[in-house]
Order: structure tokens, then sequence, then C-alpha cells
């Protein structure tokens, strides 16, 4: 808040108005209508409702498809941030070592951060599609059994694949961000001491960038939660057999292809609490970080 | 650098090379294939150096052959993306920029409460409540239309905050000198506050229209009608009707057409857009 202001009454009003009423007509109306429905049942044809508590929420979660469909997004997210983690800071270390071309590398390393996930997604299929796709060729002619359409292990790797790939840009830029952060002296009096390359790395290096890992932990789970149902949608759709199925595309799939409008919408609060947990989680985090620096 | 050693820099030269080489290898298949023709894509393996195709297959899919198969062509697509994206961008900044205005610069009873209702916003993206969200576009009629595919998308607090953030470094004495000068709040938003905040409204612009391009869910929703397809939804119709005579060379076309732009605006203002990545922080 500032400490001079301007006087006039209407006007911050008027100012806010635009962003307040986008706010109520596509953030909080559909979401108490969420909430609302989430305690409804509704028949397919939408002709007759009624109110049936949690129900819905018991059914869900004593769904076996719906926790299966948990575990999915769980594995998912973990392997999708992890990898996509290791490999930006492999590459963030790497490039805090250079001194030439130090630019040139950022620059041919940001690139994925502008394509659409569903887009990653159809480029790895070109390249892993059993029917036409190189690699697959290469991979079935040197005796691996490769078919993602049909082995869900396989449709899970090349969607995590894809998905860490898309994320390595934001990841490395970070990660180069904290590696500048951390003072270089602590790093000679380690090098003077007789630290070498690999030992100051996980002494000092590695536990200085706590926070950013933990921060790129939060980001990338969230990214792997919700941002990722384009590759989910555009690659797999799901399956084979579910094995793709994450919640973000379960809720899309039963509201829209499978009209469960009560089950859809109890998920959809499940998920609310989920991003309002992780969202929390991130800004107490964040406060730590700030706090820290 | 704490030390010199020739063969540890050796060493990080290689990774990264091996890493931008991963990097771009999608990419780079991707735009090898669009030289092929249909033929060559569909019977592996395809060679990985550049096909004799190349200007046949860019003119014939620009020139009606993206039309014949989902039936809007290839400039429609682009176009439909680039509205949506620069809709959201500039629509959000301007949003942002008038909320954070009144936020920090005025005074007035309730003030508090706008600020938690924008800043809740955060913990509802659209995935989580997509059937309402769409029920609302029903209602107000605007399926297929570009007010659809971007309002729902332009109210969100990241950009409000970041506004909010850099308002409150501006030191109160030149309020208090626009006063005194007898400057409104409009001229001061204009003269001080509009220039003063042109390196985080660049930073903001190239996250925003990243954003606005690569959406999927939501274009995917709420359209209907193949002509308000943005080019990401577009080519996910091409892939979808995939059978033996599905052009693979116009779909590799519309692939490398779609990644282009955004990646240019990326590249293009690099150093803005590494600013608002860090300082957005999503």
């Amino acid at each position: 808040m500032q400490s001079v202001v301007f006087p006039n009454k209407v006007l911050p009003y008027l100012l806010l108005t635009p962003q307040i009423v986008l706010t109520v007509v596509f953030f909080f109306w559909p979401a108490s209508q969420a909430l609302y429905q989430s305690v409804l049942r509704e028949d397919p044809f939408g002709l007759r409702s009624g109110f049936v508590g949690l129900a819905n929420f018991r059914a869900i979660l004593s769904n076996p498809d719906y926790l299966h469909s948990l575990k999915v997004t769980v594995v998912f997210s973990l392997a999708t941030a992890l990898l996509s983690m290791a490999v930006a800071l492999l590459l963030a270390t790497s490039a805090e070592r250079v001194v030439r071309g130090r630019n040139i590398y950022r620059t041919l390393l940001i690139w994925p951060y502008a394509v659409a996930p569903a887009i990653a997604g159809m480029l790895w299929l070109f390249m892993f599609n059993p029917a036409m796709g190189t690699f697959a060729y290469i991979l079935r002619r040197n005796g691996f059994h490769w078919d993602p359409l049909l082995n869900g292990n396989q449709a899970m790797t090349m969607v995590i694949i894809a998905a860490a790939w898309k994320q390595i840009s934001y990841n490395f830029l970070f990660f180069v961000a904290g590696l500048q952060a951390i003072p270089k002296s602590l790093i000679e009096a380690a090098a003077i001491d007789g630290a070498r390359g690999a030992k100051r790395f996980w002494t000092i290096v590695f536990p200085l960038l706590a926070p950013t890992t933990f921060f790129l932990l939060v980001v990338n789970t969230v990214y792997a939660f919700f941002d990722t149902f384009g590759i989910i949608h555009a690659v797999t759709g799901g399956g084979p057999a579910k094995a793709t199925e994450t919640l973000v595309y379960k809720v899309y799939n039963d509201g829209f292809v499978n009209l469960d409008l009560g089950g859809s919408a109890a998920q959809s609060v499940i998920l609310m609490i989920i991003v309002i947990a992780l969202t929390a989680f991130q800004f107490r985090f964040v406060e730590k970080r700030v706090h820290y620096s | 650098m704490i030390e010199n050693r020739p063969i540890s820099t050796l060493v990080s030269h290689l990774v990264l090379v091996i890493g931008i080489l991963v990097v771009a290898l999608p990419i780079y298949y991707t735009f090898i294939a669009s030289t092929h023709t249909s033929i060559e894509i569909v019977r592996p393996p395809m060679s990985l150096l550049p096909g004799s195709a190349l200007v046949e297959n860019y003119g014939e899919a620009i020139g009606g052959g993206v039309e014949r198969v989902v039936g809007v062509s290839l400039e429609r697509l682009l176009f439909n993306s680039t509205v949506v994206a620069l809709a959201i961008a500039i629509g959000k900044i301007a949003i942002s920029f008038l909320s954070a205005f009144a936020i920090v610069f005025f005074r007035f009873p309730l003030k508090m409460l706008f600020f938690w209702m924008i800043f809740v916003t955060l913990m509802l993206p659209v995935e989580v409540r997509i059937l309402p969200t769409y029920k609302v576009i029903v209602d107000l009629g605007m399926i297929d239309t570009y007010a659809g595919l971007t309002l729902p998308l332009m109210a969100s607090a990241t950009a409000t905050f970041l506004f909010r953030q850099f308002f409150l470094t501006i030191p109160g004495e030149l309020v208090e000198a626009a006063r005194i000068d007898n400057a409104g709040p409009f001229r001061f938003m204009r003269d001080i506050l509009l220039p003063l905040s042109a390196t985080n409204i660049a930073a903001l612009f190239v996250i925003l229209f990243i954003y606005g391009w690569t959406q999927y869910l939501w274009p995917l929703l709420v359209t209907n009608d193949a002509k308000m397809n943005t080019i990401v939804i577009g080519l996910k119709r091409m892939v979808d009707f995939a059978d033996a005579s599905t052009p693979w060379n116009y779909v590799m076309v519309t692939a490398i057409l779609a990644i282009i732009p955004p990646i240019v605006v990326v590249v293009l203002m690099q150093r803005w857009f590494v600013k608002g990545l860090v300082e957005t922080e999503k």
C-alpha cells in the first residue's frame, strides 16, 4: 500500500470492475457450481437431480478406477518432475562452468518452453509411433518390442518423456538463476580447502540450491498435474486400458464423454483441494525463499 | 571460474551439446519430416536428412491442402491462434494493470476483499472447473467466438501481483509531485506509471503470449466450428483422422508452423522472457 494515494472515491471501483467481473463470472460462479453439483446426482439427460450429500465423494474415493487414476497421476507427476529437473540441473551446472558460448547454449535450450504441451506430445509421437516413427522402427529392428499403443508402461514412458522435455527450459533457467545466486566466496573457500568439483557440488552447491529445487518441485508437480492434459489427450487418450489416465483427464472424460456430472463435479472439488494445498505449500515456501536470500 | 581444468570444461561443453541435441531432436525430426513426401514419412526408416519436397509441402499445405483435410485453412488457424494469444496477453495486461493501480494508489472500503478475490483465483485453474465454466460460456452464447476463447483466460492473479509488487516500489514522492502539479490519476497513470512499467509489460507479454498460444483444453471445448479452431487444435484434429490416406506431410508442415511463432517470440524477446519467467513464478 502506497503512503500517498489519490483521493477519488468511485474511480478505484471502476478500475477494478473488469477484473472482478471476469473473476466472478468465470471463476467464482463455476467453482460454486462445481461445489453445488458435487452433492447432487443428475441423470445423464439433465432432467432430474437430487441431493445426495457426500455420496458422490464416497463413490469416487471407493472407485478402483479413480484410485488407479490417482496412482497414475502421482507416478506421472513425480517421474516428470524428477526427470526434467535432473536433466536441467545437469545442463545448468555445465552452463555455469563454461565461459564461452554460454548465451548461445541458453538460446538453444529455451525453445521447448514455447511448444504447446499437446504439440510436444505429438512431436514425440511422430518419432515413436509404432506405425510410422523412425525411432520406433529402430527400436523394433533391434529386437525391442515397442508398442505404446498396447503396452501401458511404454505409453507412460512416452508421455513422461514428452512432458519432461517440455519443462527442461523452465527448470534450466531457474537452476541457472539459483546457481548464480550462490556466493562465489563459499565455493572458492571449499576449493582452497582441497574439495574437488563433485565434492563441492554435493556439499555446498546442492544444499544451497535447495530452495530453488523445492520451488521447482512444486511448480513441476502442478505442471504435471494440470498442464499436461494436452499431452495425454493428444498422445494416448488416457490409454491403453487407462494406463495413462491422469486425474484431470478423468474429470474431462467423465464430464464430457461419459456425462457423469455429479461425479465429475466431485472430482473437480477434490482437484481444487489438491491445488489449494499445493499453492499454500508453494507460498509458504516462496516466503521462506525470500527470507533466505 | 574457480580453477582452470580444461578437461572438465570440455566435458561441460559436451554435456551441453548433447543436451541441445536432445532438446532439438523432436523439432528437427518434425522439420525433416515436413520436407519429405507423405509416402516417405509413413515408410520407416525415414531419412534424417532434409528431403526434396519442402517447397511442395509448404506450398500445398498453405494453398488448400490442410483445408481439404480439416475444413479450415492453415492461414485461418494461424490467424485464430494469433488473435487468441494477442487478446489474452493484451487483455490480461490491461485489466491487471488497472486493478493493481486501483489497489495500490487508492484507499477505499472493501479493498482487501477485492484483493483476496483476485488472489484466490490462483487456486482455481481452468482444469478444475471445466464443466461449469463451459456451461457459463454456453449460457452466454459465447461458443465459437473469440470472446469465449479468450475472456475466461484473462482474469488471473499473477499479472495483478506482478504489477502490485512493482507499484509498491514506486516512491510516494512521485505521487505527491504529480498531485502538486495537479495531475489526476489518469494523467499519473499515463505519464508516469506506464513508462516506468515498460519492462514489466514486455516481460509479461512474452509469458502471456506463449500461454495463450499453447492453450489446449479450453479451445478444444469452446470451438465446435472448425473455422474457430486454434492451430494446436487444428493439428490435433488432423492427427485424429489418421488413416491410410492422412497426408502426413501436411501434418508435419502444420506442426512446424504451430511451433515457430511462439519460438520466435521467446528467442527474440529472450531478455524479457527470462525476466518475466523468474518474476511471475507462475
